[in-house]
């Protein structure tokens, strides 16, 4: 198992959601996972129902048998100086930087050295052991940025790298680079059973593998369950819509002649089916995209109740089961 | 926009109601700008908007920044050549052109407009020119602002609608511009360029001393060949054009325009509709005139007046039909907490004995079918139950947002069970908008 699980997906598909609760589903048994987050949305925060979350790891959750979850927000700006104060020991003089713009220069427009920044503190929790020798985590889980820019965001040491030949930050983006591009590391995608997001999987995961990054599972998020499978919805276009009414009837909704309660049911009801009818097939269309990818796929349930800390469990739960963990 | 409550709409009879067609009529607005966070259908509302504002007679362009391959496709400009492009298929007097950013040549074209040819072939070739043009934080942003304020002065168009950029956090959107202009216009960038510029002159003894620091720390932090670069290419920039800030500024003031109409974009879910109360925010600080909030896929039911519990409970009995038979058929009344329909109330309906409206309802079938007619009936009715709990989920999203926000107009979208591929589907989808959530054939039972 790779200790730094990446993950991502296209927006909207929930990969805040997999990214905590594969961290809380690492940390089961006693193991301790960090989930880091890079572009500053606190969502982590709102997930785990906790205040915002400062530039530094703590406690976030405890996962069933003792494991821990700490949380991290990376502040680009904050990593900067943390950086330029253990090589530099710069100080007063990191401060004036401040000052003049220099920071907001490096962290927002230096070619990708924001990127490297927060790849590079994710690369730094990997390695680092305590006094014992121990790593300080099991795991690392990052909640990274969506589909369409992860390749180059994962990317982005190499680029760096080459524009500066030579000097710390080379050395750095190259030890970063050493760490994503080993078995060390998993970069998960998160999906629906939509053709916007399974297109969009499918093309990060060419470019991810043409980059050469370990490209890790597919986790399928917000699974409606199978209510009608292909016989009923075989059935549902030839029933004669009375007997419908007399079933509904019968089950206790009122009359099933003409203008009844149960038969006035009917149609609307009909007319659900054929929109899951729909959806069903497309769904099937978009597994077997999915499938084609030859990658471990994973799927979670839609909970009907939303998302909340006691889904999070749950999700958890689904993902250990299915062996993701 | 009507100020009207929606007295028709069940549920958010407190909510203003949103009206597109008013808004995308009126010659004088001039831009739209969907914004939101990403997934929850930007890019499909501009271009549905764009699409219904041009068969009702205007001229008009859509740009979108990242399209999803099949919704190009269906516009026809999956060729990305940065230029607005007629879309074929449209109906009526107006016009559609759609385009798709290209990030990095905008910026070229920046470059080649201002710069001699000499000079744009230097910043071309430049190393840090490329990275930064070829989308670091921000020049996405900042290249969509660009183009719109290029398509705004061009003046061809009645009407321009703009999809923003998917940006997770709403903020850099607005922020970008001024970011990367105030850092090209900076400080720090005067610094940078001041050697060059300052030649030795008295008096500027002091800056240069800070500046060797500076330089120095950075050249270590970089590595001095990329600083040089990043001399080089500002000082080229610096004297091209007149200001990246000016140019920032205008394109911000142009948002803040009367012509000017945001719709911030989202899903009936936690997170989007989170992120779209942040964004109505942060667009009335900005001064920036919000027209009101789409809410793309909520769903409906013709059959909304039979509840979750209810239609659970009547599923129930027909799978399990030996607790009709014992109960008398009352089995399915027993846990509804609603009543059910208008006028009756549910025990004056007993399944077994002869309903309401006098229709015999245990007639002899034969077993078999009948069974498996059951089991549909019964999974019809789960379907059912699933559907009125979404409908709750999102009713109760829906009302956070517009307990913290009354005053935002609201345009809800019906759900579509598909994507959109074609013209068609984006005409569907603006007139989903523009009804404002068509009900389902609706059921009074």
């Amino acid at each position: 198992m790779s200790r730094l699980q990446v993950v991502s997906g296209k927006g909207g598909t929930g990969k805040t959601t997999v990214a905590a609760a594969l961290a809380l589903a690492l940390a089961t048994e006693g193991k301790r996972t960090l989930l880091v987050e890079v572009e500053g949305r606190q969502g982590i925060a709102q997930l785990f129902e906790t205040e915002a979350l400062p530039y530094e790891e703590r406690k976030i959750a405890v996962a069933p048998g003792g494991g821990e979850v700490y949380a991290l927000a990376i502040d680009p700006e904050l990593a900067l100086l943390d950086y330029l104060q253990m090589f530099y020991k710069l100080g007063g003089a990191g401060r004036a930087l401040k000052k003049l713009g220099a920071i907001d220069f490096a962290t927002t427009i230096a070619p990708g050295l924001r990127d490297v920044l927060l790849t590079g503190k994710a690369c730094e929790a990997v390695r680092r052991k305590d006094r014992a020798g121990r790593f300080a985590y099991d795991y690392v889980i990052m909640d990274a940025p969506p589909t369409g820019r992860i390749t180059r965001f994962l990317n982005v040491n190499d680029e760096v790298a080459g524009l500066a030949k030579i000097g710390p930050i080379h050395n750095q983006a190259q030890a970063v680079m050493r760490v994503l591009k080993s078995k060390e590391t998993a970069v998960h995608l998160v999906t629906l059973l939509e053709e916007m997001p399974v297109q969009e999987t499918a093309d990060g995961i060419a470019e991810l593998r043409a980059a050469k990054l370990p490209v890790g599972r597919i986790v399928v998020n917000m699974v409606r369950p199978e209510v009608l499978d292909a016989a009923d919805l075989e059935l549902v276009r030839s029933v004669p819509r009375s007997s419908v009414a007399r079933a509904l009837s019968t089950a206790g909704l009122g009359g099933a002649r003409r203008g009844g309660n149960a038969e006035k049911l009917v149609d609307p009801l009909l007319t659900q089916a054929a929109e899951y009818a729909e959806r069903y097939a497309l769904e099937h269309e978009q597994r077997a995209v999915l499938a084609e990818q030859g990658l471990p796929l994973h799927e979670l349930p839609l909970l009907a109740e939303g998302m909340d800390l006691a889904g999070l469990y749950e999700l958890a739960t689904e993902l250990r089961k299915q062996g993701m963990s | 926009m009507s100020p009207d409550p929606a007295t028709t709409q069940h549920g958010i009879s407190a909510t203003r109601v949103l009206d597109v067609d008013p808004l995308i009529d009126d010659p004088q607005t001039r831009i739209v700008v969907c914004c939101g966070s990403g997934g929850v259908g930007k890019t499909t509302t501009a271009a549905a908007l764009g699409l219904r504002a041009a068969e009702r007679g205007r001229k008009v362009v859509v740009l979108t920044i990242d399209p999803a391959r099949r919704l190009a496709q269906s516009m026809g400009i999956d060729s990305l050549d940065n230029t607005p492009r007629r879309v074929k298929g449209v109906d009526g007097d107006g016009e559609l052109h759609a385009m798709m950013l290209d990030m990095k040549r905008t910026f070229d074209e920046i470059v080649e407009a201002h710069a001699d040819r000499e000079r744009a072939a230097a910043i071309l070739s430049n190393p840090f020119y490329q990275s930064l043009s070829a989308g670091f934080a921000g020049t996405q942003e900042y290249m969509a602002m660009e183009k719109l304020g290029q398509l705004r002065a061009r003046d061809e168009w009645d009407l321009i609608v703009v999809d923003t950029p998917p940006s997770r956090s709403a903020l850099d959107f607005l922020d970008a511009p001024k970011r990367l202009g105030s850092f090209l216009d900076g400080r720090l960038i005067r610094l940078l360029t001041a050697p060059a510029k300052l030649g030795g002159r008295a008096g500027m003894k002091f800056l240069n001393v800070g500046m060797s620091m500076m330089t120095g720390t950075l050249g270590k932090l970089l590595g001095g060949q990329l600083l040089k670069d990043v001399q080089t290419f500002v000082a080229a920039m610096d004297t091209t054009f007149g200001g990246f800030r000016t140019r920032a500024d205008a394109t911000y003031k142009l948002l803040q325009a009367p012509g000017t109409a945001f719709l911030v974009v989202a899903a009936p879910e936690r997170d989007a509709l989170r992120e779209a109360a942040y964004f109505v925010e942060r667009l009335a600080a900005e001064d920036m005139p919000l027209a009101g909030l789409v809410l793309n896929r909520v769903h409906g039911s013709g059959a909304d007046r039979l509840s979750a519990e209810r239609a659970l409970a009547a599923a129930e009995n027909l799978v399990e039909p030996r607790i009709v038979d014992q109960d008398g058929g009352k089995a399915g009344l027993r846990n509804s907490p609603d009543t059910y329909g208008s006028s009756e109330s549910p025990a004056s309906e007993p399944a077994a004995a002869p309903a309401a409206d006098g229709s015999p309802v245990s007639e002899p079938h034969s077993p078999g079918a009948d069974r498996d007619v059951d089991r549909l009936t019964a999974g019809l009715l789960r379907l059912h139950a699933e559907r009125m709990q979404l409908l709750s989920r999102e009713q109760r999203t829906r009302d956070r947002f517009t307990a913290l926000h009354p005053e935002v107009a609201v345009a809800e979208v019906a759900a579509l069970p598909g994507d959109v591929h074609d013209l068609a589907g984006l005409r569907d989808i603006g007139d989903r908008l523009a009804a404002n959530r068509p009900e389902l054939p609706e059921a009074r039972v």
